[in-house]
């Protein structure tokens, strides 16, 4: 399968009047395509800037971030556009990409309808319940259909139920579309229950520590928090981050 | 969604229009108290006429305004003044501040400039705005512009500046340009900003139009009110201040209107 994103030696250290910190050091990993995998590590060792440099947002100051194919970002809040519609909401990145075309509008209404979003199109955001938002904000996400989902913690400002509910749903989504994704999370069970590959990263400047490829029986990530390797595959990751 | 209205919540209801028609009778009836107090004191002597004037004496000065024909062409110079440079002060005042949130350095370097000209008392320009002006409207308009458009660019820069970090990440990370920034994210988040902002510049407008009138003038509502003054015919002065009163309200009122309609249209 070919590599989809890939980084070599990279290094990125944030310059401000104050000083500089580097955030991550030689780091090296890479994303084949059609990969669910989740990135975990200590709180405020960089893992967002993984992401800002998939993105392209940041320009590594040493190594190299290769990219093949377009990406679709979805953040911690749904930051869906409170004046928007849903439908106008699920419009934007085409009318961002320029692909505003009837035919892209058609698509993106399939796949509203497809996930259960139809009867929202003509509601505001304030009008959804947390989970539905962020159902919303992927489907937004995937209407210009990226080679690959960039994840920052999508979960963590919902509720634990609403989050368990949620991230099944997303999962389901992905999954069923074929999606290679790379989710950032802090949460150990969030990501031993959604990914297939587990990246785990050192404290400040980041490094990769450790990748794992986990073997469920299951894809659906409530049914994985019930298989007995679950609580293995917890302990194995807790004393990697905490040694 | 229809619901059945329980009776305790009619009552809850009523309660509340009772309240709300309570406090419009206690408004007027203030109002009527103070009128009467004032014409009662002056007709019966207790207070010199010619010094507090009254109510009476000023509905007779608008009525003699009127019928000299030179009433709505004094409120016809104010208005005009002050809502063109109203206008003025809003399109220059945000096209100001588009640019000075397009550009960082722009921002950078006339910080210091704004800052200076925002605490300046705008009036020690007077002899200045009369000589570059002349005496004429002009000089009045630019005044106004001159005491709103600041603000303009204080309050709508600040708007702007404030736009969702979150939302700006997610843009940029679809590939946005700094327009579709602009279009798609900061003027529209800035829209309630902006309709605040014009309830402040709709007074910073009329003290601008009416301070230049002081300076300068030879018709208008400010006019009538220093001439009054000089040559002691308090009744004037009382009954442009009476008129100035229901404009700037009628003013106001029209723009929370607006506002009332953008939030409507916003929220649906």
């Amino acid at each position: 399968m070919k590599e989809i994103l890939a980084f070599d030696n990279v290094r990125l250290t944030y310059h401000t009047k104050r000083g500089e910190v580097t955030a991550l050091n030689e780091l090296t990993f890479s994303l084949r395509e059609g990969e669910f995998a989740a990135m975990i590590g200590p709180s405020g060792c960089g893992k967002s800037t993984v992401l800002s440099l998939a993105a392209g947002l940041l320009k590594p100051s040493e190594g190299t971030v290769r990219l093949s194919g377009s990406i679709g970002y979805m953040l911690q809040r749904d930051e869906l556009f409170p004046w928007r519609t849903i439908e106008k909401n699920l419009y934007l990145p085409l009318e961002i990409q320029k692909k505003n075309t009837p035919e892209r509008r058609e698509r993106a209404k399939e796949l509203a309808a497809k996930y259960g979003l139809d009867g929202f199109l003509k509601s505001y955001p304030a009008q959804l319940s947390g989970g539905m938002r962020q159902r919303a904000a992927l489907i937004r996400t995937l209407v210009t259909e990226p080679d690959l989902l960039l994840l920052d913690e999508p979960f963590s400002a919902l509720d634990y139920q609403t989050r368990l509910l949620v991230a099944a749903d997303v999962a389901h989504i992905l999954r069923s579309e074929g999606k290679t994704a790379l989710l950032i999370t802090h949460d150990i069970s969030e990501a031993i229950s959604l990914a297939d590959r587990i990246f785990v990263l050192t404290a400040r400047p980041a490094r990769l520590l450790a990748s794992h490829e986990t073997d469920f029986l299951s894809n659906d990530p409530l049914k994985r928090r019930e298989e007995p390797r679950f609580s293995g595959w917890f302990e194995t990751l807790w004393r990697e981050l905490n040694p | 969604m229809k619901h059945e209205i329980s009776s305790e919540h009619q009552r809850y209801l009523r309660r509340g229009k009772r309240k709300t028609v309570l406090v419009n009778i206690a408004r007027l009836g203030l109002l009527a108290l103070l009128l009467g107090l004032w014409e009662m004191v002056t007709a019966l002597g207790w207070a010199d006429p010619f010094l507090l004037s009254s109510p009476s004496r000023i509905i007779k000065t608008i009525a003699s305004l009127y019928t000299e024909g030179t009433l709505f062409y004094h409120i016809g110079v104010t208005l005009s003044e002050t809502l063109i440079g109203f206008f003025a002060a809003i399109v220059l005042g945000c096209s100001i501040a588009l640019l000075l949130w397009w550009s960082e350095p722009l921002r950078r370097i006339l910080e210091p400039y704004i800052v200076v000209l925002n605490a300046l008392p705008k009036i020690a320009l007077g002899p200045l705005i009369i000589i570059w002006c002349g005496t004429g409207s002009r000089a009045i308009v630019f005044m106004t512009i001159l005491v709103t458009v600041i603000l303009v660019i204080l309050h709508m820069l600040s708007a702007f500046m404030a736009a969702d970090e979150g939302k700006m990440l997610l843009l940029r990370a679809m590939g946005a340009n700094k327009a579709q920034v602009l279009l798609k994210l900061v003027i529209p988040s800035s829209l309630p900003a902006f309709v605040s902002m014009l309830k402040v510049a709709v007074g910073m407008s009329w003290i601008g139009s009416i301070m230049g009138e002081y300076i300068v003038s030879r018709a208008g509502l400010g006019y009538l009110i220093v001439y009054g003054g000089q040559v002691f015919k308090l009744d004037l002065v009382m009954a442009a201040t009476v008129i100035l009163c229901f404009l700037a309200a009628l003013m106001y009122f029209l723009v929370a209107l607006l506002e009332r309609k953008l939030i409507k249209s916003s929220e649906s």
